[in-house]
Formats: structure tokens, C-alpha cells, sequence
């Protein structure tokens, strides 16, 4: 299974075929995950990661086949329970970078709970929701991030199941990382998981994520080209919030309303723009919300980017805290068993 | 003053509202005991409601304790004295009381507020229409003279009135002829920064004390020996606490850091608490979201290499289901510990019974073999858990240990053993080797694959649930692999059964008319029914089993040396199913469900009948 290694990337630079398996990859052709894959790899080999230091949890599901083709330490867990083993494995060893891959039905439907209080423990482990808004393994079902009145084979008459908005959800649990990408822009990917590799604590990266099979076309008014700018407010830290062809739309804030003004038609200008501020949980909430379907007029863009990202302590860090204050002064296993009180039987 | 007549063994039990803190005077009677050296058991009947209104039926709170200068194997059947805090506490436990039994009544319980409580009819009191005719009654107005001495204490008369349970035992000592020191001791530790309470415990218990000294005329005094315990340095001890000491044992005898994940549960609630204590043996405990996630951290926790454990009760055991399986598939180290309650559904979380053994056998889908472990009393406990991180670390597997609520919270002397007499715990992880490749399936003579942890270089492999190839653990579908697997799977559980020692008979002949097995709690009760059958000449003999998955090898053939096999449990017949399904042997049984222990004299009644 395990191919001999290059013990690490102090030799050579590191290619993303080195975080590639020999096992053949099984997703459908076109599928968004191969890209998210590629990426990921990419990464971990520009951050020259020990492979023999790094693990790959999943759940169930599409994206959950990941950790089998990534050359690091993996495990193919049960169907949304991932957050809650790499929580133990980085108890355990605090040492390891510990990924964990999950989908919008492990990740917010069977597996809700556990990333809610993955999320608001700050872990630091790296949590990847690849969201297609459909059941792809169990052959199309709706999802909790379908849209409203979707027909899926358990819809057929459209879906009556309002959706989950991931990001309102992860700052809703108190994560001290939250952002979003998607499969269609390698670079943008890319710049987020390196992001989250950088960040000491539990992160949320929401990538969407194209099912050509079951729910094609999902994310096209984000990912497409003719469609992209206008839809898509690409998040940077300290700078105005700008989107659209032209660079033309900005946002400004009306109080505590967003709104999108026309730069061009001189009433405001660069100025008058909100400012993008990642630590600031107030802004981050209300671009959280910015989740309009962007086929409805005057729709606010969809934010992509680290829409929050605050440190704060990580779990694990108090937990050794605590264990190394505790057994400063010693303990005696002989003293343990006998107890505060004994008596002698002669 | 007059010699205390001796008695050879007693049962008391005391009995009042939650709030009367009858559970720390039977604590502190039963460290008190055990440094006269007689022999105990003791058995804390926990109301199930945690604060039931006070005067109420349901909020009656028990402590009984047996003890004796002879052997005590179980907490007793009826009591010889009673204590009653109030006239609930009277009406709950009066049936269970010996004929011509004691009862030490506290009279301020019986005002018509207290009687409408526990439902007597208007205008009746037990106390004084006869009903109570035959018994020994002593009837003391606790409050009143608690409340009496404590008149220059600047507490409250609330405060006054939690002393009164001191009043007791103080009344309770003096009439065994005791000596109070170690209490004193315990109450000044206890109290050490709230002088006013200290004082006034101390007082109230003095009174409690000198009332016995000054009523002398009416109440005889009493004294119990030490009892023919092998010679030896002891403890008093609970299962749960045994639990506790047993796992972070086995984490410094494999010099691997304990893990403990878990989700608040009765009974097994404390073995998380004593854990989270326990924070300088290295012992990281998380409390996780839901039982699922408790059992999924521990299986994250193993996977990198320490001692994981995770525990819990009846219901928590259905929600472990799935990973538990995950587990077996992963074949990795892990310890379940299941502390059993009254089921099903959420049952009778605070009463106690054996009605997991199934669920911990086969409640997994799929081929699902897990080999599965008993504790047959608190001391027990301890070496239980030891063996169950052995067998978990050596044959690579998860371990369900089933303990259950009455083994969980009831004490007994324990002669405990010095950690240096506890053999180590050899654990191997892999390390890579360049003359090989490395295969995460590999099996060794017991059939255990290799514990190769992440963070050691060149062994990155991928593990999952989906089925896997054998030696190289790849995923595959193939129809043959799937079978040799489950059938691999299936004989390194049964290879474990090369390990343990053989099964041996614990008190009677080796072979005979009748044989009684059990496992689990029912220790004590089949012990002390064996002795007395044996004393009068029957040809009856006990065995208990720890190991129930594997049966140790010899099983089938012990079961064969007897006329009649008969199994007593605390279920419908758990254990007697898996015997005739694997021997094919006629068993009998005797059940009891009634969230309750299994009395000597209803056992004992039992097998006679079987003997005729
Ligand atoms: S079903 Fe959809 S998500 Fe799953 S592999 Fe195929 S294209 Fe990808």
C-alpha cells in the first residue's frame, strides 16, 4: 500500500505527485473533486510537508474517498463523525497536521453536531467541506445545502428543506477561521488552504464543489467566466470590498444594511466602500449572510476569501497546560491504588 | 456500663430524604467499620429522580451495609435495623425489615405534613396505631435535639438541620461500641475553612453519641469482631473508583498516555470525574458532544498511539454501535467500558442489571466479533480494566468491559496489590523497516496486525471501514477476500482464548451434582449461597466468569463434569443462551429484573429446588 518514501522534502522540492497513491482514483470523470485534490496536493508540496507527519480524516461520502488517494497518513472513517476522531488523533498527538475532508451531508447533516463544537473547541485541525448541495454517493438525493424546491428522486415535487448557510453556521459555532473557495479557481484554492495551514486553530474552508452527475452546473454563476465577476466579492484583508467586470460594483455599508453601489456613476467613490477587516466578528457575520441566489435582482455577491480569522488559545494547547500544571510535584501509582485510607489486617 | 452483646453479622440500612445526606453517614459508618476489621458489603439505593420533592416517596434515599466477623459476601437481604429519617423512608423500607428487626426512627419525620407526603391515610401514624407491634422501635426526635444542641451555633436552622445525619451516626456508634477518631479526622479535613460547620458536625455527632450513653435503659449495645480477612494492608473500595485506578494502571504499566473520552452517563458518570482528577498521571480526558463522538475521539486517540478508552452506559453503548465496529474493522487497541443499568430504552438509569451481555456480543452490524470482559465485584474492577487494555493493545482489538451500577457504587475491603506486583503491558509500535515493505495488514502469531501510529517515518498508510484486502489493506470488493476476512476476523478473537488462563472452579468439587456459573455482580450472592450449600454437605460448586468472549478454552468440558447447570443473572437469560448455543448443553436459569441485586436467601431457595 505504502509506496517507499523519500524520507522528506530536504533532498528535492517536493512535486504534488509525492502526496499521490499508486490507488487509481475513483470519482466520475469531470468531477470537481480531482481539482480539489491536485490543489491540496500542490500545497502540501510547496509547504514541503512530512507526509509521515500529516493525516487525512474523512467521513462517508463522495469527498471521503480523499484520504485514499493522498500519500500521508489517512483514515476512511464512518459517515460524519470525522471531526470528532481527528480531535482524538490531535489529543493525541499534537504534533501531527491533521486534515479532515468532509461533504454538506457529513459535514452538516449526520455530522452537524460534531463540526459545531469541532468549530467552537478551535481544534487545531483543517476542516475541508467540499459542498456540492446534493447527495452524490447515494445517487442524487437533496442535500441540506440544496436550495429550496429542488427536485431531486426524494423531491420529486421540490425540496420543502430550507438550507443550511455554511459560513452563518461556522461563525454561528464560534470558528476562529472561516472561508470560502471553489474547485473551478486553483489559484484562489490554493491561496485558502495555505491560509488554513497557517492558522493555529480549528478552520472552516467551504469549497464549492461541481457534481456533474447529480447536480451539474450547481455553482456556475460563481465559477463560470461570463458570470464570475458580477456574482463573486472576492475577499481581501484591508481592502475595499470591490467586485464585478468592470471592478465597477463596491459595497458600502448604509448603517447596518449592505449595499451595492455603482462606482461608476460617480455618487460614490473607492472611499465610501466598506473595508474588509478578517478579525472584526461583526462585519464577518453580516458577510456570512451574503448568501443571496444570484439569478434574483440586486442580488448581493457571494464572498469567497477568509471572510474571519481570529486566533485564539487551541484546545489541545490548554489541555497540555493543564496536564503539565497538574503533574508538576510528581504521582505515585502506590499512593494512587492505596487511597487516603488504609488499616492492617495481621 | 454494660458489655456490648457481639454479634456475628449485621445489616443496616439507612434511609431518609435525599437531602438528609443519608449516603455520606452510610460512607462514613462504612470507612468506620472497616478499620475494625470486619468484613462489609454495602449497597447505596439512589432515588432516580435527583431532587425529588423532600417528604416524598420518590425521594427516599438508601445506604445499606452488611458486615459481619465472618466472611460478607453480599449487602444482605432483610435488615436488622432500619433507620428512618422520615415517614417516606418508613412506608419505602419497612417490608424488607427482619421480623423482631430494629427500626431507629427520627420522630420529627413523622408530622402530619411528612404522613400526607408519604401517603399514609389521614390520621394515621405508623408510630403510633400498632403497626409497628413485633418491632424494636426507638424513637428519637433528631431534629428537635440537633437542633437543640446547636442553639448557640450561629447557623441557620437550615444549616442546623443538615447536621442531624451526624446525630445518627454519633447515635449508631456509640450503640456498636465505636471509636470516632477517624471521622473527627475526616469532618476537620472537610470542613477546615468553615469552622461554624465543622463545629457544629462535631457536636451533633457527640450528642448522637452521649444520647446512646445517657438512654443506656432502653437500647442494649452491640459489637461486631474483626473478621478471619487474610492477613494484609486494605482499602475500602467502588467499582467505578477501581475502574479508575485499573485504567491509569495499565496507561503506566504499557507506558502508553491514557485517553479517556466520554459523555455524561449514569452510572459511569464518575469514572470520568476520577479520570479528569487524575490529570498528573498524563490522563487526558475530553468530554465530548454525544457518546458517539466520545468513542469516535478514543478510536482518533488509539490511531495515534495511546491508551484509549472510552465509557459509558446501556443506551451510550447502542449510539457506540457503528464506531465500535469501525473499530473492530480498524483493528485497533480500544476499551469500552459499559457500567450496565436497568434497560431497555433509557430504563432505570440509578438501578442495576446485566442485560447488556447481548448487545456487547452482537450488537454491531455485520460479522462483528469483540471480545468481551466481566468485573464480578468493586475490587475486581481494578484488575478488569488492566486486563482489558492487555487483551486490547496485544491482539490489536476493541475490548467491551461490562461492569454494572450495583458493582459500580457499592464498596467493600479491598486488599489492594503494590503496583510494582502489576506485570507490564509490552506494546510494539512499528517502525519502518528498509529491507521490507510495509503492510498495514501483516498478521502476527496471534493474528494482530502492526500499531504503526502517525508521525513515523515512511509508514503512511490509509485505514478505513470499506472492506479490505488482506496483508496490504487496501480497499477491495473481491467476493473470496471478503469471506477470509470476516473469517480472519472472527479467529483472532477466538486466538485470545491461547492467552487466558483456564477456567477453574472457585469453591466446591470439580465435578458434582450441580454447577453454578455466573459472571459479572452476582459474585457475591453465588459465593455466599456455595459456602452455606457446601457447610451443609451438598455437592455444589461456583464458577464465575471474566471471560465471555473468548470462553476460556477449558469451558465446555468443566460444564460437562456436572449433573445440572443452573446460571443466575440479573437479566431474562443472557449468559445461559450463549452457553447452549455454544456447548449445546441443558442449562437452567434463574433471573431476576428487577433492577436489583440477586438476594442470598432467593438464590439459595433456588438451588435447592434444583437439588431436590
Ligand atoms: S457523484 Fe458527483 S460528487 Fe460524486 S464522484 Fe461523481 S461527480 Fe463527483
Amino acid at each position: 500500500m505504502s509506496t517507499n518514501p523519500p524520507t522528506n522534502g530536504q533532498m528535492a522540492p517536493l512535486k504534488a505527485k509525492d502526496f499521490a497513491t499508486d490507488q487509481d482514483v475513483r470519482w466520475c470523470p469531470g468531477c470537481g473533486d480531482y481539482s480539489i485534490l491536485k490543489q491540496v496536493q500542490t500545497v502540501f508540496a510547496d509547504l514541503a510537508l512530512d507526509k509521515d507527519k500529516v493525516a487525512v480524516i474523512s467521513g462517508i461520502g463522495c469527498s471521503s474517498r480523499f484520504p485514499y488517494y493522498m500519500e500521508t497518513y489517512g483514515m476512511h472513517s464512518i459517515h460524519g463523525r470525522a471531526p470528532a476522531f481527528a480531535t482524538g488523533l490531535k489529543i493525541a498527538n499534537p504534533d501531527l497536521s491533521v486534515w479532515v475532508v468532509t461533504g454538506d451531508g457529513d459535514g452538516f447533516s449526520i455530522g452537524g453536531n460534531h463540526l459545531m463544537h469541532a468549530l467552537r473547541r478551535n481544534i487545531n485541525i483543517k476542516i475541508l467541506v467540499f459542498n456540492n448541495q446534493i447527495y452524490g454517493l447515494t445517487k442524487g438525493q437533496y442535500s441540506p445545502t440544496s436550495e429550496l424546491m429542488k427536485r431531486t428522486k426524494s423531491t420529486p415535487m421540490g425540496s420543502i428543506d430550507y438550507p443550511v448557510n455554511p459560513g452563518a453556521f461556522a461563525l454561528g459555532a464560534h470558528a476562529s477561521f472561516v472561508a470560502r473557495s471553489m474547485d473551478r479557481d486553483p489559484k484562489h484554492l490554493k491561496e485558502m488552504l495555505h491560509r488554513c495551514h497557517e492558522h493555529a486553530g480549528t478552520t472552516f474552508l467551504e469549497i464549492y464543489q461541481n457534481c456533474n452527475i447529480f447536480n451539474d452546473g450547481a455553482f456556475f454563476a460563481f465559477t463560470e467566466k461570463d458570470t464570475k465577476e458580477d456574482n463573486c466579492l472576492f475577499l481581501e484583508h484591508d481592502q475595499p470590498l470591490i467586485f464585478g467586470s468592470e471592478k465597477s460594483k463596491g459595497i458600502r455599508l448604509n448603517g447596518m444594511k449592505p449595499q451595492v453601489v455603482d462606482l461608476a456613476a460617480g455618487k460614490f467613490n473607492q472611499d465610501d466602500l466598506w473595508v474588509h477587516d478578517e478579525k472584526d466578528i461583526f462585519k464577518a457575520t453580516l458577510l456570512s449572510h451574503f448568501f443571496d441566489d444570484p439569478r434574483e435582482n440586486g442580488a448581493l455577491p457571494r464572498p469567497f476569501g477568509v471572510i474571519y480569522a481570529s486566533e485564539r488559545p487551541t484546545y489541545e494547547n490548554m489541555l497540555e497546560a493543564q496536564i503539565t500544571e497538574a503533574e508538576d510535584g510528581g504521582a505515585d501509582l502506590d499512593a494512587l491504588i492505596a487511597g487516603p485510607t488504609t488499616w492492617e489486617i495481621k | 456500663m454494660s458489655n456490648p452483646t457481639i454479634q456475628e453479622e449485621v445489616t443496616i440500612k439507612f434511609a431518609g430524604d435525599s437531602g438528609d445526606g443519608m449516603q455520606l453517614t452510610g460512607g462514613l459508618f462504612t470507612d468506620n467499620t472497616a478499620l475494625t476489621g470486619s468484613d462489609l458489603a454495602t449497597y447505596p439505593d439512589f432515588p432516580a429522580e435527583i431532587r425529588a420533592p423532600a417528604g416524598t416517596l420518590p425521594g427516599v434515599s438508601g445506604f445499606q451495609i452488611h458486615f459481619g466477623s465472618v466472611q460478607i459476601f453480599t449487602p444482605g437481604d432483610e435488615y436488622d435495623v432500619l433507620v428512618v429519617m422520615n415517614a417516606a423512608a418508613l412506608k419505602t423500607n419497612l417490608r424488607a425489615l427482619k421480623t423482631s428487626g430494629t427500626i431507629i426512627v427520627n420522630t420529627d419525620g413523622f408530622d402530619k405534613k411528612n404522613l400526607r407526603l408519604a401517603k399514609y391515610p389521614d390520621d394515621e401514624n405508623p408510630l403510633e396505631n400498632g403497626s409497628l407491634q413485633g418491632y424494636e422501635v426507638i424513637p428519637i426526635p433528631i431534629t428537635k435535639l440537633t437542633r437543640e444542641c446547636l442553639a448557640e451555633s450561629s447557623l441557620s436552622t437550615k444549616e442546623q438541620d443538615r447536621c442531624k445525619n451526624m446525630f445518627v451516626l454519633g447515635f449508631l456508634y456509640w450503640r456498636y461500641s465505636r471509636d470516632m477518631d477517624e471521622t473527627l479526622k475526616y469532618l476537620n479535613s472537610k470542613f477546615s475553612r468553615k469552622p461554624d460547620i465543622l463545629q457544629a458536625n462535631v457536636s451533633v455527632l457527640k450528642a448522637g453519641y452521649h444520647f446512646g450513653e445517657t438512654t443506656e435503659t432502653y437500647s442494649a449495645r452491640y459489637a461486631v469482631k474483626a473478621a478471619p480477612l487474610e492477613p494484609g494492608v486494605y482499602r475500602g473500595i467502588m467499582g467505578n473508583e477501581a475502574l479508575v485506578m485499573g485504567l491509569i494502571t495499565a496507561s503506566k504499566k504499557s507506558k502508553l498516555p491514557l485517553f479517556y473520552g466520554s459523555y455524561p452517563i449514569t452510572p459511569a458518570s464518575d469514572i470520568l470525574h476520577g479520570l479528569a482528577s487524575y490529570k498528573k498521571f498524563g490522563v487526558k480526558t475530553f468530554q465530548a458532544e454525544d457518546e458517539i463522538a466520545a468513542v469516535c475521539s478514543a478510536i482518533g486517540a488509539s490511531y495515534g498511539g495511546n491508551l484509549a478508552i472510552t465509557g459509558t452506559s446501556g443506551p451510550g453503548l447502542a449510539l457506540k454501535t457503528e464506531a465500535i465496529g469501525l473499530a473492530m474493522m480498524l483493528e485497533l487497541p480500544l476499551v469500552i467500558v459499559n457500567v450496565q443499568r436497568g434497560g431497555p430504552s433509557t430504563g432505570l438509569p440509578t438501578k442495576t442489571e446485566q442485560s447488556d451481555l447481548l448487545q456487547a456480543m452482537y450488537g454491531r452490524n455485520g460479522e462483528s466479533p469483540v471480545p468481551v470482559i466481566a468485573a464480578k465485584s468493586p475490587g475486581d474492577c481494578f484488575f478488569t480494566a488492566i486486563e482489558a487494555c492487555r487483551i486490547a493493545i496485544q491482539h490489536m482489538t476493541p475490548v467491551i468491559l461490562l461492569s454494572d451500577g450495583y458493582i459500580a457504587n457499592s464498596a467493600e475491603p479491598w486488599k489492594f496489590p503494590k503496583a510494582s506486583d502489576i506485570p507490564e503491558i509490552e506494546v510494539t509500535f512499528k517502525k519502518a523497516n528498509p529491507d521490507e515493505v510495509f503492510e498495514p495488514y501483516q498478521r502476527n502469531e496471534k493474528l494482530a496486525r502492526p500499531w504503526a501510529i502517525p508521525g513515523t517515518p515512511g509508514l503512511a498508510h490509509r485505514i478505513g471501514g470499506l472492506e479490505k484486502e488482506a496483508v496490504t489493506g487496501n480497499v477491495s470488493y473481491d467476493p473470496a477476500n471478503h469471506e477470509y476476512m470476516v473469517k480472519t476476523r472472527e479467529a483472532r478473537i477466538e486466538i485470545i482464548a491461547d492467552y487466558l488462563p483456564l477456567q477453574k472452579v472457585e469453591a466446591g468439587p470439580d465435578q458434582g451434582d450441580l454447577l453454578i456459573i455466573g459472571w459479572g455482580s452476582t459474585y457475591g450472592a453465588i459465593a455466599s449461597v456455595t459456602k452455606s450449600l457446601l457447610a451443609r454437605g451438598k455437592s455444589v460448586a461456583h464458577t464465575h466468569l471474566r471471560h465471555i468472549k473468548p470462553f476460556p478454552k477449558n469451558l465446555g468440558e468443566l460444564l460437562k463434569k456436572f449433573d445440572k447447570i443452573l446460571v443466575p443473572e440479573l437479566n431474562n437469560g443472557q449468559l445461559a443462551k450463549l452457553l447452549r448455543d455454544k456447548y449445546m448443553v441443558q442449562v437452567y436459569q434463574y433471573n431476576k429484573i428487577q433492577g436489583m441485586p440477586i438476594s442470598k436467601s432467593e438464590l439459595e431457595h433456588a438451588v435447592l429446588q434444583l437439588l431436590d
